[in-house]
């Protein structure tokens, strides 16, 4: 039988042995995750994000979006009578990385797709006291200056090809080489403002009753 | 049906997850088992006097430590969590959901009955409903129509009796349930001219200092290019399609020339989003009736 005091005095053995029992929750909580329907098959109407919406995806991330806001609206009445139905794991199989936060100084942005106009969008980006006095969000109106093609979008064809090889990894239906070859093109002249709400505005539509 | 992808997934997770039970209970024997010469040390000594005792562990924490094992067990049997197993409780957070929302729901649903069965007129007199409907006005209408119902730029003010597409309850309630969608097309097409004309002629509607030879130029092209077709050949608008009366001295966007140029260079595009689906409809007749009352309120 091993001894404690054995396993104290092998440096290699006590490494190995700790390596081991430090695993075993990742082993258990988080591998098998990567083996099941709910968490790799997109929902029906789970699209992968188009060119403009990845482009805005990119500003939502640079800016640290998630730092006030969550993506993740749990199974609790409070919760879903504000926002809408709660988040399942196949929605997010085409954001990567995730953006479910874990810190609501703002709302939850999950089901924010069709919430408001993307004239709401625009002012309130611009200046969030111009529609919402008690706001406490910065202003973002510099994003209305930027074209998206000279920031986000200047390497958007990169990341398609990227986001599809993580999807054909996982055998799920990603771009076509047209959606790729259209991308630069796609994004046109839109500025980081335009693309951003873009991505906003298709958020947790799958699963939204609030049609577009 | 399995939600893994093999079943491999399934004996994986309960293998594991046993022989880690398993093995807590065997270290629990096996320290019980072990004879242990009290007041022995380790042969370590650190800081001169700090010796290392080889002593049993507390009764206390070996207790606590067979209790979590006790609960491990008791979990896995009610609850999902060992492989594909549901638990004995069937429990699942969809569930939880379910239950928790059917149950709020048959507990207000004599208060919202009461209230579908009232028209929305008596509705908006009642105490008890339009602090229903302030609430729930608060959480889904106040981010466009301000806390105070006054609106912003672009998002109309509910409490003047001003409407663009009518304030009678049925126009009320149609909004609500299916939004609507105000397009004013752009028309820069004018040139620049005809357009300075326009917005002198706009200004002059409601008595805003104008250039008069400007305005009545104005007045022809308002006619000529189709303004009055959605706004109507006094300017006083039409609620069928969201088109806002230009006498008056509400500006949904403002009333500077250089805005009234703005508008009619650029169009305009105003949509309220339809919430008959999220809402249902006993929400949608509470703030039928709220929007109602606050719109009384400037009479």
């Amino acid at each position: 039988m091993l001894k404690h005091e054995q396993i104290e005095k092998s440096v290699g053995l006590l490494i190995v042995l700790t390596l081991l029992v430090v695993s075993v929750g990742g082993l258990l909580e988080i591998v098998p995750l990567f083996y099941q329907k709910s968490t790799t098959t997109p929902v029906e109407g789970t699209k992968p994000y188009s060119a403009v919406r990845l482009a805005g995806r990119d500003i939502y991330t640079r800016e640290g979006c998630y730092l006030c806001h969550s993506q993740m609206i749990r199974p609790f009445r409070a919760e879903t009578e504000r926002y809408g139905h709660y988040s399942v794991a196949g929605e997010f199989v085409y954001d990567h990385p995730f953006q479910w936060g874990s810190k609501r100084t703002g709302p939850d942005l999950h089901r924010v797709g069709g919430r408001y106009s993307d004239e709401w969008q625009r002012a309130h980006l611009m200046n969030p006291r111009d529609v919402v006095p008690e706001s406490n969000m910065p202003a973002f109106a510099f994003l209305a200056e930027t074209k998206a093609k000279d920031s986000v979008g200047v390497d958007i064809v990169a990341k398609m090809e990227l986001m599809r090889s993580y999807a054909n990894v996982r055998g799920i239906p990603t771009y076509t080489d047209e959606e790729i070859k259209g991308a630069q093109a796609a994004i046109g002249d839109m500025t980081e403002m335009d693309v951003l709400i873009a991505y906003l505005q298709g958020m947790g539509t799958a699963l939204s009753t609030m049609k577009q | 049906m399995s939600d893994f992808v093999s079943e491999f997934w399934n004996i994986y997770v309960i293998v594991i997850t046993a022989a880690s039970v398993f093995a807590c209970i065997a270290l629990l024997y096996v320290q019980s088992k072990a004879t242990f010469t009290p007041g022995k040390t380790m042969g370590h000594v650190w800081d001169e006097t700090l010796e290392e005792y080889n002593n049993p562990m507390p009764m206390w924490w070996s207790w606590l430590f067979l209790i979590t094992v006790v609960f491990t067990v008791v979990y896995f049997v009610l609850y999902p969590g060992l492989g594909n197993m549901k638990g004995l409780l069937g429990w699942t957070s969809a569930g939880a959901h379910k239950a928790e929302v059917e149950k709020m729901d048959a507990a207000v649903k004599p208060l919202f009955d009461k209230y579908m069965a009232m028209d929305v007129k008596a509705v908006a007199g009642d105490k008890q409903a339009m602090e229903m409907g302030k609430r729930l006005y608060l959480t889904y209408c106040m981010q466009c129509h301000g806390a105070d119902a006054r609106g912003a730029k672009g998002f109309p003010n509910l409490t003047d009796s001003d409407w663009l597409y009518g304030g009678e309850p049925e126009q009320i309630k149609e909004t609500l349930n299916n939004g609507r969608m105000g397009v004013m097309p752009p028309h820069a097409q004018l040139g620049a001219d005809s357009v300075k004309d326009l917005a002198n002629y706009v200004r002059s509607l409601s008595g805003l200092p104008n250039d008069s030879v400007r305005s009545a130029k104005g007045k022809e092209t308002f006619a000529a290019v189709g303004c009055s077709g959605c706004h109507g050949a006094d300017a006083k608008g039409m609620h069928a399609l969201g088109a806002p009366n230009l006498t008056d001295k509400i500006w949904l966007y403002g009333s500077s020339e250089a805005t009234i140029t703005e508008t009619i260079n650029g169009g305009r595009q105003n949509k309220m989003p339809a919430w008959k689906e999220f809402l249902g409809d006993a929400k949608i007749h509470l703030l039928t009736g709220y929007v109602y009352s606050v719109s009384q309120g400037a009479k």
